[in-house]
């Protein structure tokens, strides 16, 4: 393998494990999207407070790494539930911006909160396994993005047999379809929502330990979750495999541009790619690879 | 001078059309401009000033977002991106062809126009969410290309330094100075936005917001108003743009990332969407609110804190007040603060006499 070569296997490669991790994050919102059509700008924030959760647990003495994977996701269920009954089922019905300026206030307050309760400073999120990467020829690949990686694909099978085959699965996707027409099957539209909302933190909350390990947990790791925009849109606001697919893609995306185009610009271009090809997107296939389109003349 | 309506008795349409049909109204309104024009400027010191200069460019690009967002129903997450727009290309223009503020100010606005159609152009084929999300793009890529061109940011910092605004040779340097500047703006702003919204145009993009499939029968060119209502809104956000660099002295755009954005946001969802007055009530919120915090951190904060964990905490606390309020004001009172003094207007209106 030639040295050319060999420098865009490596960017491949860690843009597909990055992008994996990505897809993580964006699972939370694909939940809610497809079960509640409400949009969650406070994903990130989500998946700060998760990590803020299982750094606080494992501080303290002698407490597992299980403990506190188990505290946050417990925490984040619970709090996902809370949120859809306080703030999102008053609104209910409203117009869209109403939802989206709600997530950004909670967004807001979730940004507040942990450094007046868990204090300033970065906390550490150390998990048990090794620090050094492994070798993949020239590729790099940093264990907790390999755990991320078997993460992610567990959820997605997961919630792949989740809404096939389970009861609860198929009343969701009953009420994504049609609320009406749910609601007159006899499902308790108002509870799947709820439930949404937990599942919504729950993954959010393995999300915040993984990426909590990676970046250090502080406000800033609520960052990640701009990056759940172009991840939703390339794969389809409503689809799971298509945050998967869109995750890679755009974890791919922004290695590239990363590697070649930031030697000439003066870096940032892995914040700036991804949300270009967005643009791009959303001009051609709105509704992105794998979403459900819906016509609508605007 | 204090009589009201007893009903609608108006046979003009000009008396219909009448931007204050009550001699209340008007006399309000005359006394309002004779306090800010002459009381307030010789009452207030500096500090006070600087606060009400800020109030002051806030209700321009607070006009501006609610034309876009309460007016046409299109949301936007860019409007400090084009803010940054008109900041930077009066900056340039000031710094680099010398020019006065009054070519640097439109041009600054048309230039945000200008990208804010281009930015509004994916308006035309999706809406909601997805436009929401085309315009939180718009902002990351303007903030991106200002940080990374140093041909438009000047290089060290992304900041370039301008001259003080100045008038037939006369200066705006002080406090006192910049406020007669920014006011004239502002109540320019707001006379211009209230003609909007009732003219021709203004009725159109009531009419897109309303019911975008019906407009278009009655012969509304939705391409047309929606790209007028980008550009219009971000006209207003680029001159608030170049106000805000004026009384800064210096563009820069640390003072125009997302955070701005959703500020803005904030303030046309707590005063009320669709309504100048509105506009206004919650620029003067928003802008008032981390001082009142901070003062009441300060006077009351000891009480319960160690003094020396209070600088960080207001920033914090902040956040935590604007959260909650933003989503107290949606689920409580969603038409925001223009509602609650309507409610409280209509309540002594007929004060005793309720029947």
């Amino acid at each position: 393998m030639s040295e050319e070569l060999g420098f865009m296997f490596a960017l491949i490669v860690s843009g597909l494990s990055v992008g994996l991790m990505y897809s993580l994050i964006a699972l939370g919102f694909v939940l809610v999207y497809k079960a509640t059509e409400a949009i969650n700008f406070a994903q990130g924030e989500f998946v700060m407070l998760a990590g803020y959760v299982a750094a606080a647990t494992l501080a303290g003495e002698g407490m597992p790494i299980l403990a506190a994977v188990l505290g946050a996701v417990l925490v984040m269920a619970i709090f996902g539930f809370a949120l859809e009954r306080i703030v999102l089922r008053p609104l209910l019905g409203r117009p869209i911006v109403a939802i989206i300026m709600a997530t950004i206030g909670l967004a807001a307050i979730l940004r507040g909160l942990p450094p007046l309760v868990f204090g300033a400073e970065t906390r550490a999120l150390p998990l048990p396994i090794r620090d050094d990467p492994y070798m993949l020829g020239p590729a790099a690949v940093p264990p907790v993005e390999l755990l991320g990686v078997v993460v992610a694909a567990a959820f997605l099978v997961c919630f792949t047999v989740f809404f096939m085959k389970s009861r609860m699965g198929v009343a969701m996707r009953a009420v994504a379809d049609n609320q009406q027409v749910a609601m007159a099957m006899g499902i308790n539209v108002e509870r799947y929502f709820a439930l949404a909302w937990a599942m919504a933190g729950m993954v959010s909350a393995v999300g915040g330990v993984i990426w909590g390990n990676m970046l250090g947990v502080d406000v800033q790791l609520a960052l990640v979750g701009l990056k759940v925009f172009p991840v939703v849109i390339l794969g389809g606001l409503d689809s799971v495999v298509g945050a998967v697919v869109g995750g890679l893609i755009v974890g791919v995306v922004e290695s590239l541009a990363a590697g070649y185009l930031d030697p000439y610009v003066g870096g940032g271009t892995k914040d700036f790619a991804p949300y270009v090809l967005m643009i791009v997107a959303l001009m051609f296939m709105p509704y992105g690879i794998f979403g459900e389109r819906k016509i609508e003349r605007v | 001078m204090f009589h009201r309506e007893a009903g609608v008795f108006k046979t003009s349409y000009a008396a219909d059309m009448a931007l204050y049909p009550l001699p209340i109204a008007r006399w309000t309104v005359a006394g309002l401009l004779v306090l800010s024009a002459v009381v307030a400027p010789l009452s207030l010191d500096e500090y006070y000033l600087s606060i009400i200069n800020l109030v002051l460019i806030a209700v321009v690009g607070a006009l501006g977002l609610n034309i876009l967002v309460g007016y046409t129903g299109q949301i936007s997450i860019g409007h400090a991106a084009f803010m940054s727009v008109g900041a930077y290309t009066a900056a340039n223009l000031a710094v680099k062809a010398y020019l006065p503020f009054w070519i640097t100010l439109p041009a600054g606005g048309l230039m945000a126009a200008l990208i804010g159609a281009i930015v509004g152009i994916p308006s035309l084929r999706i809406k909601g969410l997805y436009l929401a999300i085309a315009t939180l793009a718009g902002q990351l890529i303007i903030e991106w290309t200002i940080n990374h061109v140093s041909w438009i940011s000047g290089g060290a910092q992304a900041s370039i330094q301008v001259p003080r605004p100045e008038l037939l040779g006369h200066e705006f340097r002080t406090q006192g100075q910049l406020y007669f500047f920014l006011l004239f703006f502002a109540v320019l702003a707001i006379v211009a936005t209230l003609n909007l919204v009732r003219s021709r145009i203004g009725r159109a993009f009531v009419a897109v917001r309303d019911q975008d499939i019906a407009a278009e029968i009655i012969g509304i060119d939705i391409f047309r108003y929606k790209l007028l209502s980008f550009a219009i809104s971000s006209f207003y956000a680029g001159v608030c743009g170049v106000l805000y660099t004026y009384y800064l002295g210096i563009a820069n755009y640390e003072q125009f990332q997302i955070g701005v954005s959703i500020d803005y946001l904030a303030m046309i969802i707590i005063g009320g969407l669709g309504s100048v007055l509105g506009s206004i009530l919650g620029a003067v919120f928003i802008t008032f609110l981390p001082i009142v915090i901070r003062w009441t951190m300060e006077s009351f904060g000891d009480l319960i804190f160690s003094s020396t964990e209070l600088p960080g905490m207001i920033s914090s606390l902040r956040l935590i007040v604007f959260g909650m309020l933003i989503i107290l004001f949606l689920i409580v009172e969603p038409e925001g603060l223009n509602r609650l003094w309507r409610n409280i207007r209509n309540y002594f209106r007929v004060w005793p006499f309720s029947y």
